[in-house]
């Protein structure tokens, strides 16, 4: 019988599965962490000018990408050999959806340290780091929460990430706006403020990804498939 | 630059110290309503109309206050744990519960519209209406062909030899075994695999054109491919008959069934559709049945 540390998927008659189950979740979290740590590293050698950091950046996303394989794997394996059902199924399930989008988190990471190796051999004054600062620090969190909420089964925490997704475009317009700004002011700025819009994007791109996560965990909790769907009608599939 | 460190370098640590929520846990019998049943139990076109039905052996209820439809031509699974009265319940269908003398029923049971349990209703007649396949192989100590021809003779389904050699001819190849047999009908049926004497007990059941065919864990005395080929004959009958199907497999539930029930010590806790049952099912119970976390 579950004691209190025990989750929802830790209660089967076979503790292999147990144990199985709980792997696949602890390694996805694992896997999360990872990007997340990335995404923040990546967007602080942008700001710092750091490339050396940039570099480090580009060789862990290998780690990303091997991860990705072995929860594949995971995954494959536990349906061949337990056939999970309901609530172990869309576990596994959003899993596998779930991990393409950490490993497109992983690749975003990659290209805001390519652009930061780039800018910081350029060695100008920061322009639009303000934005970039601003947006990074929200889609992080977003992101974060959604690994949260995947961690605690917390449909309530994921729908509120798909609300944010939408502050978010707002504020990636807004910065764009004021790039644009920058580059009628002066002509010379453009390369250089086109590879913060690439930043920018890439970080919008995380936003994405995050919110993607939530939907997943909602279907993991709720099991119902709330993609494609106004987030109001999500927010009645979750509930008060 | 110093600033812009510290707002964006907000931990990223793995979130795993955050507590879990565990739900909480319920004797099983505190979570089923007596006669409540969540999910689809009713249907449109009901072959079978069931209202309210009780059954006591001796003095102890087996089940409780079920209501259930089951619709023309549909494969409907019963899955539960064991004594759950899944069984039980699908004996009722054809009142193989009456050669049990201590066995009661109670409630409405309506074979289209017909009471099953009117006093002035014929039981064989019923029976070859709703037939029925074991979970042992049954044949009778008799050749293949005779297994096959009893039924029909006795009903006076074939006036004819010639007429009762295309029944049996019918009903071995729409139980997937003619080709098999075809060249040894005279044979004695004791002598044929398990997997081929369950077939002709399904070919022995279609002969006498029943509307219902009512399964009692056909499968599993079987191996895999005996299965599979069962199975595969499932899918092709539901077009003519409605098929009831016990089963132990929750796989062969989810892979035959159109509609799956779930019983739960005489209750009938949920019917739904069965992909619904085996992704997201509504009720608790069926839930940690299916999931494994008890049964």
């Amino acid at each position: 019988m579950p004691n209190k540390k025990d989750d929802m998927y830790g209660d089967h008659i076979s503790h292999q599965f147990n144990e199985d189950l709980s792997n696949l979740k602890n390694d996805f979290l694992k896997m999360g962490g990872l990007v997340e740590q990335q995404t923040i590293d990546a967007v602080n050698a942008l700001i710092d000018g750091d490339g050396h950091a940039a570099d480090e950046i580009r060789a862990r996303d290998k780690l990303v990408d091997k991860m990705e394989m072995e929860l594949d794997e995971e995954a494959t394996r536990l349906i061949a050999r337990r056939q999970p059902a309901a609530r172990d199924l869309r576990l596994v399930i959003a899993v596998i959806k779930m991990v393409s989008d950490l490993e497109r988190v992983g690749d975003e990471a990659k290209k805001i340290a390519k652009f930061a190796l780039t800018l910081s051999q350029e060695g100008q004054a920061p322009r639009g780091y303000v934005e970039v600062r601003h947006i990074s620090t929200h889609v992080t969190t977003m992101l974060h929460d959604a690994l949260d909420a995947f961690s605690r089964l917390d449909s309530v925490q994921a729908l509120k990430i798909m609300r944010e997704d939408k502050r978010v475009d707002e504020e990636y317009q807004a910065a764009t706006r004021t790039l644009l700004t920058f580059m009628m002011e002066d002509s010379r700025n453009i390369s250089r403020c086109m590879a913060v819009m690439w930043v920018l994007r890439a970080l919008e791109r995380v936003g994405d990804h995050a919110c993607n996560l939530a939907e997943n965990v909602i279907y993991m909790v709720e099991g119902e498939d709330v993609r494609h769907t106004p987030v109001e009608e999500a927010a009645k599939i979750v509930g008060p | 630059m110093n600033t812009l460190n510290t707002t964006v370098n907000k931990e990223a640590t793995m979130p795993e110290e955050t507590p879990i929520p565990v739900p909480e846990e319920k004797p099983a019998e505190t979570l089923i309503e007596e006669g409540k049943t969540v999910g689809s139990p009713f249907s449109d076109d009901p072959k079978f109309k069931l209202r309210d039905v009780e059954v006591f052996y001796g003095d102890s209820p087996a089940i409780k206050k079920i209501s259930l439809d089951i619709a023309r031509n549909e494969v409907i699974a019963f899955i539960g744990p064991s004594g759950c009265g899944k069984s039980t319940f699908l004996r009722c269908l054809n009142r193989m519960n009456d050669s049990i003398d201590i066995c009661r029923v109670k409630g409405e049971l309506l074979l289209d519209d017909e009471n099953i349990y009117d006093n002035k209703r014929d039981v064989v007649e019923l029976r070859a209406r709703v037939g029925m396949v074991f979970q042992k192989p049954n044949p009778f100590p008799k050749s293949i062909y005779e297994n096959v021809a009893y039924g029909p003779r006795i009903h006076g389904l074939a006036n004819r030899k010639s007429d009762l050699d295309d029944i049996v001819e019918n009903s071995l190849r729409k139980a997937g075994l003619w080709n098999e047999v075809k060249d040894r009908l005279d044979a004695t049926a004791t002598g044929m695999s398990g997997g081929q004497q369950q077939r002709l007990c399904i070919a022995r059941a279609i002969a006498v054109s029943p509307e219902v065919i009512l399964m009692d864990e056909p499968c599993s005395a079987l191996d895999p491919i005996a299965t599979a080929k069962v199975e595969e004959l499932i899918a092709e009958m539901s077009e003519s008959y409605t098929i009831v199907i016990v089963t132990h497999s929750m796989q062969q539930a989810a892979r035959v069934s159109h509609r799956t029930a779930y019983f739960h010590l005489g209750h009938l806790v949920e019917v739904n559709d069965t992909n619904t049952v085996f992704t997201a099912p509504e009720h608790e119970l069926t839930e940690s049945y299916i999931t494994g976390r008890f049964g």
